[in-house]
């Protein structure tokens, strides 16, 4: 914490937290719904909203500007839909053609004469004025933080942003249940009396909320990535939404802290300027989505991999049992390495295993199944011949064609249906 | 908008590049880039792939952030916008290819991850955005520019540079519409009849990046994708056919390209590109209620002939049901409340029978039934039995048609149905007599 | 997973398969197909007799599908090869016709159904060339033939399910092919459709052609079709339909999923996505 500095960077930081907290409880229900280019189009379309509010009230008043930007949300949501219905035309391309109409539309009024005069630019727009919210006159030491002084210094944009937050969150907790309904089936959902259209109109009002109170801040593009990326990641991490919506809310937080001390004081340490702040946050919410993509312990890459290793393993371990057996109930009890070698088709490194674990015995250049390996080995056998009987007895597979699904079946954690006797091949099953 | 000082003369002046050879390069230019894109929009279109080309746009920031990096340290001193351009369509690309990473290895959707990569890639561009700005900020005033778009700038070797890609759009089409529309169309019937999907898959991508890096400097990379889907989807109100779709398309993006850009031209602080989407904006909604075959308005008059036709045959019928060739006030109002019928549709409703198929005259007693109005009900009542009675007498192989509900199935039945089904009626003895007819007028 | 190689127990697994001639427009052997790496398809084996109708027949989920598009290589098999007559789908491309499902296009798609069909002769183009004149006569000869030629130049999304239908078999037609691969055909159509449907397919058959369809409806198969494959993710059966259609076979293939087979899929492919 060498270069934080509670003046410049308190408030950013904590608008950017809650910005992402309140983006990310709302983005799992997009993610889900398939909805996350929505999300997308909405936080295009808010910006002549938020213009044409500025132009009517001729001020910054946050009230007057959420809902400028609440109207423009739903007026998307609703263009959408009727071109959709009305059109004929497949919803990608329908909020293409309305989010970016609209965003022109913005980018036309912030231009005009009566906008130019005050600090609402289409830079900011974008990527957001978190270092605005610099505090001048802070205390220096953290103590000095609890008293009446720093309440009055919060500034409105984090005052908003925690309202909205607290809203966004306040919905997903009261409304949880019937959130997942319909997310999940909406018509069930409507059955049950829990109307999913409303809940949908609901939810984009609050997206459009969240959007507008994080726009000043953190600018429309962080907004996006917020709303889908942490909502993403902690789908990677778990099949059960309540957890999901948790996880994404740590992530959100993590988010903001990390991406903030990237852009403002990584940077410094270098001897470098900061960099632009929301988007070094969006940077992170990727990098994060990335970790989860990697290293999910359920599902990520990573995991995937070392079991798609570790069962290959298995496989040839369990192979190896099974020649030798086979081996063993031709007569023949010592095998020489090379043909075992030759048989095992590169998986070589599995032998010297298998011996230092006592299930092999090698004697001079031959090998043989220990008194452990020839009961694994059993096992093996039993099993395979078992699938093969069952394969041709139950499923109808001519014999002759059993013996490769066996070869996959006898590794799989699943027991066959017991059976004393033969196999289809004439052999006993042990 | 108001315009002080904007006189026709000025306006027809620019309308024929005729107003200085700044304003006629920015104007030819963004006109050959609307044409281009029109055209390669179609194909992202009919592929599903419109916010595709979205992510692409946003993800080509990072790529001119670093390429600007990259040809600052190897001693460039000014921004050269070839290296740029090759940095955007190196991110671009990357950035598709990530999405399909996405898609590929995980559980998250195309949607998803759509928003994903457009958003972080574009975080990434502003961040380097930012780092230039602090680090080198002589010569990074331009690089803004990419996002919004600067059309202004335009020289006449961009010029160039859009005509060569009209053409190579114009070109690509001619020779591969066939290609093109069979991909779109049905990809696994391609697969199988020996065509590389892939490869032609690869070339629409290709085009669609070459088209979006080319019109990241005019329109910016957040409105890039509306003059790539704006004139297409509007283009689909007019035609049913691909060729014709291309050819509007095509002219919708360089008529919507060439008012913007006038319009920026004439009127003081208003960008181009925004202008452009507006533009294209107006055309959509244009296109979108008036088109002949497929618009909103052309539609909703066809809907309402046939429910009025409809509701017509309903109050003939009724005729039939109450054996009289007059209907009172009365029946009609009954008629009228249970089909639930509002004021403006029952005086559509009379209008319509009275002068467009003349089979009513009102008089004070009621509805009076002309002998062609006593017919049509005759007609169908009978037809309202023929179904039914197939309905009943063939459950077994008339549920492909159950869907049909006997009210509506009655109108639409043409003379030939008719026979059909009397014979197959005939055929499980069923003989439907036709009806008797009624003198017409006041007789009842 | 790597096959290990024991030659005392995978004895007569070459020897004992019929001898595939160059005749069998088709022969499968030993295709395994998954999805998503869960065996859809255990171990197929299956020779086509040439000039014949085929019905692949199964209850739902059965992979009738999977076996059709598997063997045209739409999706990629997990084991065994395919063979048309003899050869490698690559070199007989040209003699092999495709209906896919009618559900598995947008049928707003702006084109007519001239232009559907004419997609059958784009092989015969060629990369680059317009449609002429001749092979959009031919295109209408075989919308004719399906009793379509008056509503050729409709846009598609105006034809009824029928009418799609046919104008997806008449682009069959126009392929000019030898062999064909129908999926579902039959699916959601009108009496009139499926009565055209079925005398295209039996002159196709006496013009010497094999026609493989995925059908749903057995009780009109012993009228359509000479053969029957059925199907339930392994072949139960195939052959001449009166022999292959015995209670013992319809029980097998009807009377429910084997539920263990299911639950073998479903463990191997966690197993091979690397999932617990």
């Amino acid at each position: 914490m060498i270069a934080f500095d509670i003046g410049l960077d308190l408030f950013p930081l904590l608008a950017a937290t809650l910005a992402s907290m309140g983006c990310a409880v709302l983005g799992n229900f997009l993610v889900l719904r398939k909805l996350s280019l929505m999300g997308d189009a909405i936080s295009h379309s808010v910006l002549p909203g938020l213009v044409i509010a500025f132009l009517v009230t001729s001020s910054r008043n946050p009230i007057g500007m959420m809902i400028g930007a609440g109207i423009a949300g739903v007026l998307t949501v609703l263009l959408v839909e009727l071109i959709k219905k009305l059109g004929r035309v497949e919803s990608g391309a329908a909020m293409g053609v309305v989010f970016s109409v609209l965003f022109a539309l913005g980018v036309l009024l912030i231009e005009s004469e009566a906008v130019r005069h005050i600090d609402l630019d289409a830079d900011c727009v974008l990527h957001g004025q978190l270092e605005t919210l610099a505090w001048y006159g802070a205390p220096d030491t953290i103590p000095d933080l609890f008293s009446s002084s720093t309440l009055r210094a919060i500034p409105r944009q984090v005052l908003t942003l925690l309202i909205m937050a607290a809203l966004a969150l306040g919905f997903i907790g009261v409304f949880f249940k019937e959130l997942r309904i319909s997310a999940f089936d909406p018509e069930l959902s409507t059955t049950q009396g829990y109307n999913a259209s409303f809940l949908h109109i609901a939810l984009m009002v609050l997206v459009a909320g969240v959007t507008v109170a994080s726009f000043e801040a953190v600018g429309s593009i962080l907004v996006i990535a917020m709303l889908i990326c942490p909502a993403a990641s902690a789908r990677m991490l778990t099949d059960k939404l309540s957890t999901q919506v948790i996880l994404s809310i740590i992530i959100s937080i993590l988010t903001a802290v990390l991406g903030y001390i990237g852009a403002s004081v990584l940077p410094g340490l270098f001897g470098r300027d900061a960099v632009n702040a929301a988007g070094s946050i969006s940077v992170m919410s990727g990098v994060l989505l990335t970790i989860a993509i990697i290293g999910s312990p359920s599902r990520g890459l990573i995991i995937k991999t070392l079991r798609n290793r570790a069962l290959e393993t298995q496989i040839a371990r369990e192979d190896l049992l099974a020649f030798l057996y086979r081996a063993h109930e031709q007569g023949e009890q010592y095998v020489p390495v090379n043909r075992v070698l030759r048989a095992m088709q590169g998986h070589t490194r599995v032998l010297p295993k298998l011996i230092k674990s006592d299930l092999l015995e090698s004697r001079d250049d031959t090998v043989s199944l220990s008194e452990l390996g020839r009961t694994k080995a059993r096992d093996v056998i039993r099993r395979h011949r078992l699938w093969e009987h069952y394969l041709v007895d139950e499923a109808g597979l001519s014999p002759d064609h059993v013996h490769e699904p066996a070869e996959t079946l006898e590794h799989i954690r699943l027991d066959p249906p017991d059976f004393s006797g033969e196999d289809p091949h004439g052999k006993t099953i042990p | 908008m108001q315009s002080p000082g904007l006189s026709i003369s000025e306006i027809v002046e620019t309308l024929t590049f005729q107003s200085g050879f700044n304003t006629n390069v920015v104007i030819l230019g963004t006109t050959l880039l609307g044409f281009a894109s029109g055209i390669i929009g179609v194909f992202a279109l009919l592929r599903k792939r419109a916010l595709m080309t979205d992510a692409l746009s946003h993800a080509t920031l990072p790529g001119i952030a670093i390429a600007f990096l990259a040809a600052q340290s190897l001693g460039f001193q000014r921004r050269s916008i070839p290296i740029l351009l090759i940095g955007a369509t190196i991110s671009g690309v990357i950035g598709i290819v990530c999405i399909q990473f996405i898609l590929r290895h995980t559980r998250l959707r195309e949607d998803t991850a759509i928003g994903i990569i457009l958003s972080v890639f574009f975080g990434a561009g502003i961040v380097g955005l930012s780092y230039v700005q602090s680090n080198a900020p002589n010569n990074s005033a331009g690089l803004n520019a990419f996002i919004y778009g600067q059309a202004a700038t335009m020289s006449s070797s961009d010029v160039i540079l859009m005509g060569s890609i009209a053409v190579i759009a114009v070109l690509a089409t001619l020779l591969l519409l066939k290609e093109f529309t069979l991909v779109c169309f049905n990809d696994s019937f391609a697969k199988v009849d020996g065509w590389p999907v892939s490869i032609v898959d690869l070339l629409m991508m290709a085009l669609v990046v070459i088209v979006t890096v080319a019109g990241l400097q005019a329109v910016g990379l957040i409105l890039v994708v509306a003059m790539l889907i704006i004139p297409p989807v509007s283009a689909r109100f007019w035609t049913d056919r691909v060729w014709k779709l291309v050819l509007i398309a095509g002219l919708i993006g360089a008529l919507s390209a060439y008012t913007g850009s006038v319009i920026s031209a004439l009127l003081p602080r208003k960008p181009a590109g925004a202008v452009i989407v507006l533009t294209s904006g107006v055309f959509f909604a244009l296109s979108m209620f008036l088109a002949p075959s497929r618009g909103v308005i052309a539609a909703s008059i066809r809907l309402l002939r046939i429910r009025l036709r409809i509701a017509g045959d309903h109050v003939l019928e009724l005729s039939h049901d109450l054996n009289v060739s007059t209907i009172p006030n009365q029946a009609f109002d009954e008629l009228s409340r249970i089909r639930g019928w509002s004021l403006p549709l029952r005086w559509l409703l009379l209008r319509a029978l009275k002068h467009d198929d003349s089979v009513v005259r009102l008089s004070n007693d009621g509805l009076v039934l002309s002998a062609k109005g006593v017919a049509r009900g005759h007609r169908v009542a009978r037809n309202h039995m023929l179904w039914e009675q197939y309905l009943v007498s063939y459950a077994d192989i008339a549920p492909s048609h159950v869907d049909w509900s006997v009210d509506q199935v009655e109108h639409v039945l043409s003379a030939r149905l008719v026979a059909r089904l009397e014979q197959e009626l005939a055929k499980q003895g069923i003989d439907i007599p036709p009806a008797t007819p009624m003198k017409p007028g006041g007789a009842g | 997973m790597p096959p290990f190689v024991h030659p005392s127990e995978s004895t007569g697994t070459l020897s004992s398969r019929p001898e595939h001639s160059s005749e069998s427009p088709l022969s499968i052997h030993a295709m395994t197909v998954a999805y998503q790496r869960k065996p859809v398809l255990w171990d197929v084996d299956y020779d086509a007799p040439p000039n014949k109708l085929i019905a692949i027949v199964g209850p739902n989920g059965a992979g009738k599908s999977t076996l059709i598009k598997a063997s045209l290589g739409l999706i990629p098999r997990a084991s065994g090869q395919v063979e048309f007559w003899g050869g490698s789908y690559k070199q007989s491309r040209a003699r092999v016709g495709y209906v896919p499902q009618r559900e598995s296009v947008d049928w707003d798609f702006p084109v007519s159904a001239l232009d559907v069909v004419a997609m059958g002769r784009y092989r015969r183009i060629g990369w680059c060339r317009p449609v002429s004149r001749k092979h959009k006569d031919i295109a209408l000869a075989c919308l004719d033939h399906v009793g379509m030629r008056d509503l050729a130049h409709r846009q598609i999304s105006q034809l009824s399910g029928g009418q799609q239908q046919r104008v997806f078999l008449a682009r069959a037609l126009a392929q000019e092919a030898d062999l064909y691969f129908m999926d579902e055909p039959f699916a959601g159509v009108d009496a009139a459709t499926e009565r055209s449907i079925i005398k295209v397919l039996r002159e196709l058959k006496e013009n010497g052609k094999t026609v493989i369809v995925v059908h749903h409806d057995l009780q009109t198969v012993p009228t359509y079709f000479d053969e029957a494959i059925l199907l339930n993710m392994r072949i139960v059966a195939s052959g001449p339909v009166p022999e292959v259609f015995t209670e013992d076979n319809l029980q097998k293939t009807y009377g429910g999923r084997l539920t263990l087979l299911s639950e073998a899929s479903e463990a191997v492919a966690r197993a091979s996505r690397g999932e617990r």
